[in-house]
């Protein structure tokens, strides 16, 4: 039996440890924002956040992870600045990668709070979006980080 | 969130909540306006299918025809339905459509999401429809008030009569209004009129992507579902020549195994237990039909192909002897090798066959096409399948093709279970079917005044239509001759732009096994590669500015002409650029659009890095601004993917590229700034999906040459 927690929520789940925690999350949690792309942790589609820090679920396997407060696109705030940004400045196209791109670009930011849209734009080259949506996420990155900066200033 | 549901079902809630739901019934005439109450009984024979339904409580549901793959276009069609009934944008939900033939679009004759037609397709059908009803709700209140209803006003989901300041929502007035007949031929708006059309709207689906809540074909989830992955052969026409079932069956899910057409699929109760499954299964395959099949023969066979005697699709004037008496005769020959869909979303498919029905679930641009497959597999005829579109994870034409609906519809058929067909990246890079490889030459003449006078074409490459399974007449497949020429009532309107007096293009198709589909815009966008480039090596050859070179042959084509200097303008063309840089003009129509593009590349130490992209489009009449310049800047990335990076690699007889790792995509770092102009028009309304797409790759490969002096004729530019 494995217990992993997940949004703030205790699960435990009996799969074999050498799992990738993905398939746990989607088929066993029913939490299918994560999105499997590739499997081999190059497209970002399946980024979650492991204890704050982005990381690809697809290639983590889930008797790794106990103990860890692991956190999926259905369990960061609505009212995230990245979540909000990314209405304002209509960034989805077919939406299939946008989840692991939100969760990369929360977890920069989380990181380094002082980094500028230019930085995290600048990390960003490990995810894989075939809509092209590339300007508007550059866009949403300045805007998210406009709307994280008006937020501490309150 | 986008539910689908059966007609049947729909049709039923409607009349039990006594709104107004306007349906198409098609009738020998062709489809009319109705209202959900008229079809009962007529059900079976007239297929009725809701256009739109507006409850009690003033939501209005907005049935969508065409799949979403990130085009929009479930906010375009509802934009253009609550426009003409003056409805209030926050009422608006939109619900994706089952099969049904009042839902094909009238451009193909098929519920089919291809060739940028959906929103050219729909708009007027849509306007009526919505426009019908409004008059309808505008009647309704007029009589319960005893005014006339010219007295009587439609605005934001109200209908108001400004003498008495009177007003009732739509909602109150829908059962009302359901009890009154459906104009065939409402009034329509005038454009000044217009509250939606052509205004910056929010996506519809915005929200449930941005949280995680969307739902795709990857997604679907029912009681009991299992999942299958194929094995599937690794090079063309290999057989399996030997499987170890009881290795895969003794992993722990897996339930069972089954052969298709396409592989054997390893059926379990999860993901993982498949996967581990179809490692167990341990199949050895044949070596296939082609085993010594790689890029380079592939490449060497398409090019020598343009030595053979080709069919002719067309021929205007003399080419032959006009060639012979130019003053300048140039010939150049262009390669563009295959390239995959690879949309994130890999392919996959649900089914559930039962004794007297099929159910599919999954992401497909076409449904008619879905269900008749799935009906055929499944031994039911196409009025039993229930076809659940979900959205797509990206399209690219890749899910018109019905491949991946089949082999779910066969293992669900062998389980008596709801069964998912997933395909793992590797699958879906190395059983793509790809956009071909092609080969060009051209040969063209200059009079003595440098105008181009004449342009012999040969192209060789795959068959499109050989791989749908239609026949090939006379040798002429016009799928892959798109952008070049086109059939004289084609929706695809993909034709070269200029009038060139004399004109020829033959066609060579390989026999090779490799498997082609439509990839976004099909053949259009090498082919403009290898004409867009070629005019530029002319305009060199005749000591001319590459613009002014095309505008000279566009003496009849305000269009292109004007999208030209639009790009033209907003780029600088003509200002000098420091050493190491330039500028590159390209434009191509397609689907009815016209779009000119300049790319402003630098290059050092052989690496091409673009700066910018201006680009010009005219569509005519712009429905949705801001998805289309969504669509411009998403298919200038993909090209100049395709440009600098994306090649499929061959080997053995099969597919070597396997996953991102191996097949490179464009990143985030290197997309440019990208600058769209739109062309006010009225003429005649294009596609957006696709025409961003071809003029690309020659605009960035001119500015290598304006930048280098050196010409590249083929792409992935290799310096």
């Amino acid at each position: 039996m494995i217990f992993i927690n997940v949004n703030g929520k205790d699960y435990q789940v009996d799969v074999p440890s050498d799992t990738p925690l993905l398939w746990v999350i989607r088929d066993r949690l029913k939490l299918m924002g994560t999105k499997y792309g590739c499997g081999i942790g190059e497209c970002g589609t399946c980024t979650i956040h492991i204890d704050g820090k982005a990381q690809r679920s697809c290639t983590v396997e889930v008797g790794k992870v106990q103990g860890t407060k692991i956190t999926t696109i259905e369990g960061l705030s609505e009212n995230h600045p990245v979540k909000r940004a990314w209405i304002e400045e209509q960034v989805v196209q077919c939406g299939y990668c946008q989840p692991g791109v939100i969760m990369e670009v929360a977890s920069l930011m989380a990181e380094n709070p002082k980094a500028d849209a230019e930085a995290i734009i600048r990390s960003m080259d490990d995810v894989i979006c075939r809509c092209g949506t590339y300007p508007r996420i550059k866009k949403g990155i300045a805007k998210a980080v406009d709307i994280a900066r008006k937020e501490v200033r309150k | 969130m986008k539910t689908s549901f059966s007609r049947r079902e729909f049709l039923k809630g409607s009349l039990a909540a006594s709104g107004l739901t306007i349906i198409a019934t098609l009738t020998p005439e062709g489809v009319k306006l109705a209202k959900a109450s008229e079809a009962k009984g007529e059900a079976s024979t007239l297929k009725p299918t809701a256009y739109y339904e507006i409850t009690p409580q003033g939501t209005v549901k907005v049935v969508v025809p065409s799949s979403e793959m990130g085009q929009g276009i479930h906010t375009t069609l509802a934009m253009i339905v609550a426009d003409e009934l003056e409805a209030d944008w926050g009422k608006i939900q939109v619900i994706q459509a089952p099969a049904a033939d009042p839902f094909k679009n009238v451009l193909l004759d098929s519920q089919l999401t291809v060739a940028s037609a959906a929103t050219r397709g729909w708009y007027v059908p849509l306007r009526k429809a919505g426009a019908a009803g409004r008059a309808m709700l505008i009647e309704a209140a007029a009589q319960e008030w005893k005014v006339p209803a010219s007295e009587c006003t439609a605005e934001k989901g109200a209908v108001r009569h400004a003498k008495s300041g009177r007003s009732l929502n739509y909602g109150e007035l829908a059962p009302k209004a359901a009890r009154l007949q459906v104009p065939q031929d409402p009034q329509l708006k005038k454009e000044s009129e217009f509250k939606y059309i052509g205004k910056l709207m929010p996506r519809v689906d915005g929200p449930e992507k941005v949280n995680g809540k969307a739902i795709f074909g990857y997604d679907v989830d029912l009681p009991d579902i299992h999942y299958a992955i194929l094995a599937r052969p690794p090079a063309y026409g290999a057989k399996p020549d030997s499987f170890d079932e009881k290795a895969a069956i003794a992993v722990d899910g897996v339930v069972k195994v089954v052969p298709t057409p396409r592989g054997i699929a390893v059926c379990a109760k999860n993901f993982p237990a498949a996967l581990k499954g179809r490692k167990a299964l341990n199949v050895k395959w044949s070596a296939g039909s082609h085993p010594d099949m790689d890029s380079a023969s592939i490449e060497k066979a398409l090019v020598s192909g343009l030595e053979q005697p080709g069919a002719n699709a067309i021929t205007r004037g003399d080419p032959k002897k006009a060639l012979a008496q130019a003053a300048k005769v140039l010939e150049a020959t262009y390669y563009v090798p295959c390239v995959a869909h690879a949309t994130m979303e890999p392919m996959n498919f649900t089914a559930h066959v039962q004794q007297d029905r099929c159910d599919i679930w999954g992401p497909t641009q076409g449904q008619t096409v879905a269900q008749m497959v799935a009906g055929q597999v499944a031994g039911l005829s196409p009025d039993k399948v229930q076809v659940h579109t979900t959205l797509l994870g990206c399209g690219l034409g890749r899910r018109a093709a019905p491949d991946f609906v089949v082999d779910a519809v066969i293992a669900s058929k062998a389980l008596g279970k709801p069964v998912k067909v997933v395909w793992t990246r590797e699958e879906d890079i190395q059983h793509d079917l790809f956009r071909s490889a092609v080969a060009h030459k051209i040969k063209a003449g200059l009079d003595d005044q440098g105008r181009l006078i004449a342009w012999d074409h040969k192209v060789s490459c795959f068959s499109i239509l050989k791989h749908m399974g239609r026949p090939i007449e006379n040798g002429i497949d016009m799928y892959v001759l798109w952008g070049l020429h086109d059939a004289p009532q084609s929706p695809a309107k993909s034709r070269i732009a200029y009038g060139i007096p004399n004109f020829s293009v033959e066609l060579v198709l390989s026999d090779l096994p490799v498997p082609v589909t439509p990839w976004r815009s099909v053949q259009n966008a090498p082919n403009a590669f290898a004409t867009e480039c070629f005019m530029d090596e002319l305009a060199h050859l005749a000591g001319k500015d590459p613009l002014a070179f095309r505008l000279e042959s566009l003496k009849d084509n305000p269009r292109a002409r004007r999208v030209l200097e639009t790009v033209a303008k907003s780029s600088d063309w003509g200002k000098p650029l420091p050493q190491g840089r330039g500028r590159g003009i390209a434009q191509h129509m397609c689907f009815g659009s016209y779009v000119a593009q300049v790319a402003d590349v630098s290059v050092k130490d052989g690496k091409v890095t673009v700066n910018r992209v201006d680009v010009a489009v005219d569509c005519g009449p712009v429905v949705n601004p801001d998805a289309l310049e969504a669509q411009i800047q998403g298919a200038v990335v993909l090209a100049l993917s395709t440009t600098l990076k994306e090649e499929v690699k061959f080997a053995k007889g099969g597919v070597a590229s396997a996953n991102f790792g191996d097949y490179s995509v464009i990143r985030m770092s290197e997309v440019p700034e990208i600058r769209v102009h739109i062309v006010n028009s009225t003429d005649e309304m294009g596609g957006i999906g696709e025409p961003g797409v071809p003029p690309l790759a020659p605009a960035v490969t001119n500015a290598v040459f304006a930048a280098t002096g050196k010409r590249l004729r083929r792409i992935p530019l290799a310096l």
